[in-house]
């Protein structure tokens, strides 16, 4: 026992050495495989599973009594479940926390790839509630994992097929599929489509852990990571039509945000961070007052207020759910 | 002459100690319909997944010869290859067509899906390629869009024909497509089959206890028994004149019928 272990009761990172032995070699696994589902033994944890515990198990198997330790949910370090993940690697690890991702060494994430550019110094983890891509169509596992095998993914383009013929357009917003480095098609987990073009070609290495599923898979950095289309219906972000009603932002993804009783609200940045830097910098939106430290200018909106549409419960069903988030406007390339 | 497009050798499949198919050989040519007849039990189903190599033989061979004319053993050919010819050189009609259909996906997904998975990335020509032969099995256009549970028996059957013979196959294995069907429908199905099966100058192997439809649909049968083929022969041949005393019951039993 280490002397971290022996002043909290808990081993370090609170799973034993063997425990993350096995989960590293997963991981390993993973970054040699981009985007193949490697099945492990994962382990109870001390939450539920819908608190991504697939991901609590990915950060406690990589973090380093050095590293610095940012929790994301839905882009915001301040939710219930944010909070408590960071509490309990600080707890059982001793390890500093942050909610500046320019600080953060392992970023733990739920819903979000941040806004901020990430560094080659930098892991992202995400918290993965259901791996399987193909699952939609083809519930049988056995099945799905031949058509990897085989890279069969004709069933991907079916899925987005059924999308267009629906909706008009590919109304998958969330767990937008992507190929990795030519080779397996993966789930992205629920971010938003917005964000797949941040996971290609990232600076950073990029773990994904499914806790109920026993599955991690990576995405190394500097992978190609494309997103599924047809010719006549290419790939497109969102994008939404006015700037962030705080810090003025283009370009990123917003939150609607309930202001009143009376049908007042406001578009502002997912990424709460990101925002507060922008303001800290001096940018200004339509809304913000003066003062940087108001309740509204500072942006730290309590987690009710924000109106979030649950396109994926950690429990949902893999089914396409369009609703396209209130706000964005057209479409556009990445 | 031409080679035989399909080729089986002694094909044997056991459940437990019942020979479900015992020392089965065939030669079945292009454009050539084979129909495999007998009573429930007698194997057909067993056969028809064998040759399809769905189901993997006790003892025997299976030979295919692809579209660059080179004859290949089937059974030593890899998963990837194996599955590339079902899906492109091959159709299976099942009688189930729950079983043949993606029942939650549209028509046209149905009839799209073996487009995309050779590589077809364009929505607009995979929509009209499944329009254009969703009209070829009398399927109105205009319910591309709609989901194959709201289709009658009929034209699910009819869905299962455009979905495996969008890639042009050359080969197709039937098995009891027209039964559990209203008289009516199964004329219509039975017709429909055959003007395609000219038209495209398909090669078929149908499976049927039904010999009306062996004698509408073929051109050579083989009568099976406990596994075995007791008999074989041009259809009417055979129908017209069994030489088998079990053939001639099972003709016989049919015109009573
Ligand atoms: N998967 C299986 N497991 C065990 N027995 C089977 C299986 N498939 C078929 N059989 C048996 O093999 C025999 C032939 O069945 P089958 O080929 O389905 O006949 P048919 O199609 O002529 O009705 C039957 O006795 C059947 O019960
Ligand atoms: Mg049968
Ligand atoms: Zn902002």
């Amino acid at each position: 026992m280490n002397e971290h272990a022996q002043a909290t009761g808990y081993n370090f990172a609170y799973l034993d050495e063997q425990t993350k032995r096995m989960i590293r070699r997963a991981i390993l696994k993973g970054i040699a495989i981009p985007g193949y589902q490697v099945p492990f033994a994962s382990r109870e944890m001390p939450m539920p599973y819908g608190w991504g515990t697939g991901g609590v198990q990915v950060t406690a198997a990589i973090l380093g009594p050095d590293d610095v330790l940012k929790v994301i949910d839905q882009g915001s370090d301040d939710t219930t479940n944010a909070v408590s993940i960071r509490k309990f690697f600080a707890r059982t690890a001793g390890v500093a926390t942050t909610t500046k991702t320019v600080e953060a060494t392992v970023i733990q994430t739920r819903h979000r790839v941040p806004e901020t550019a990430l560094r080659s110094d930098q892991v992202l983890v995400y918290q993965v509630p259901i791996p399987e891509p193909l699952r939609y169509l083809e519930p049988r596992e056995t099945e799905t994992r031949k058509l990897h095998a085989l890279g069969e993914y004709g069933l991907m383009h079916v899925k987005l097929y059924e999308d267009i013929a629906r909706h008009g357009h590919v109304a998958t917003t969330y767990a937008y599929p992507v190929e990795v480095a030519g080779r397996y098609v993966m789930d992205p987990s629920p971010v938003p489509k917005f964000d797949n073009p941040k996971i290609d070609d990232c600076e950073a290495l990029q773990l994904f852990g499914a806790g109920r599923e026993k599955r991690i898979y990576a995405v190394p950095p500097h992978t190609k990571v494309r997103s599924l289309d047809f010719e006549d219906h290419p790939f497109r972000v969102q994008t939404f039509k006015d700037p962030c009603a705080l810090c003025a932002a283009e370009g990123v993804y917003l939150d609607e945000v309930v202001l009143d009783d009376r049908g007042g609200r406001m578009f502002v940045c997912s990424d709460t961070d990101y925002c507060e830097e922008r303001r800290e910098a001096g940018h200004r939106g339509h809304l913000a007052g003066d003062d940087p430290l108001s309740p509204v200018g500072r942006g730290r909106v309590a987690e009710g207020d924000r109106v979030r549409e649950e396109h994926k419960s950690d429990s949902a069903s893999p089914s396409p759910r369009p609703s396209p988030h209130r706000g964005e406007g057209e479409e556009a390339l990445p | 002459m031409t080679s035989p497009l399909l080729t089986a050798r002694g094909l044997a499949k056991n459940y437990g100690p019942r020979a479900a198919c015992a020392d089965v050989s065939l030669d079945l040519y292009e454009g050539e319909v084979l129909a495999i007849v007998g009573e429930s039990g007698s194997g057909k189903s067993t056969l028809l997944g064998l040759l399809a190599t769905e189901t993997s033989p006790d003892a025997g061979e299976v030979h295919y010869r692809f579209r660059d004319d080179e004859v290949r053993d089937l059974l030593t050919l890899g998963e990837a290859e194996r599955r590339l010819l079902m899906r492109t050189d091959w159709g299976f009609i099942r009688q189930d067509a729950t079983q043949g259909l993606r029942m939650p996906v549209s028509a046209g997904g149905n009839v799209g899906e073996r487009l995309m998975a050779v590589g077809a990335r364009h929505y607009g020509n995979i929509r009209a390629t499944a329009e254009d032969w969703l009209a070829r099995v009398e399927i109105d256009p205009g319910r591309i869009d709609d989901s194959p549970k709201t289709f009658s028996g009929g034209m699910r059957q009819r869905l299962q024909i455009a979905r495996n013979l969008v890639t042009q196959p050359r080969l197709v294995f039937m098995d009891e497509p027209t039964s559990g069907l209203d008289v009516s429908v199964q004329a219509r199905l039975l017709d429909l089959i055959r003007t395609l099966v000219a038209e495209l100058g398909l090669a078929v192997v149908i499976v049927t206890h039904d010999l009306a439809v062996a004698r509408l649909l073929s051109h050579r049968m083989m009568v099976m028994k406990g596994g075995r083929v007791i008999e074989t022969g041009l259809t009417d041949q055979v129908l017209d004149d069994p030489r088998e005393p079990y053939t001639q019951l099972l003709v016989s039993s049919v015109l009573a019928a």
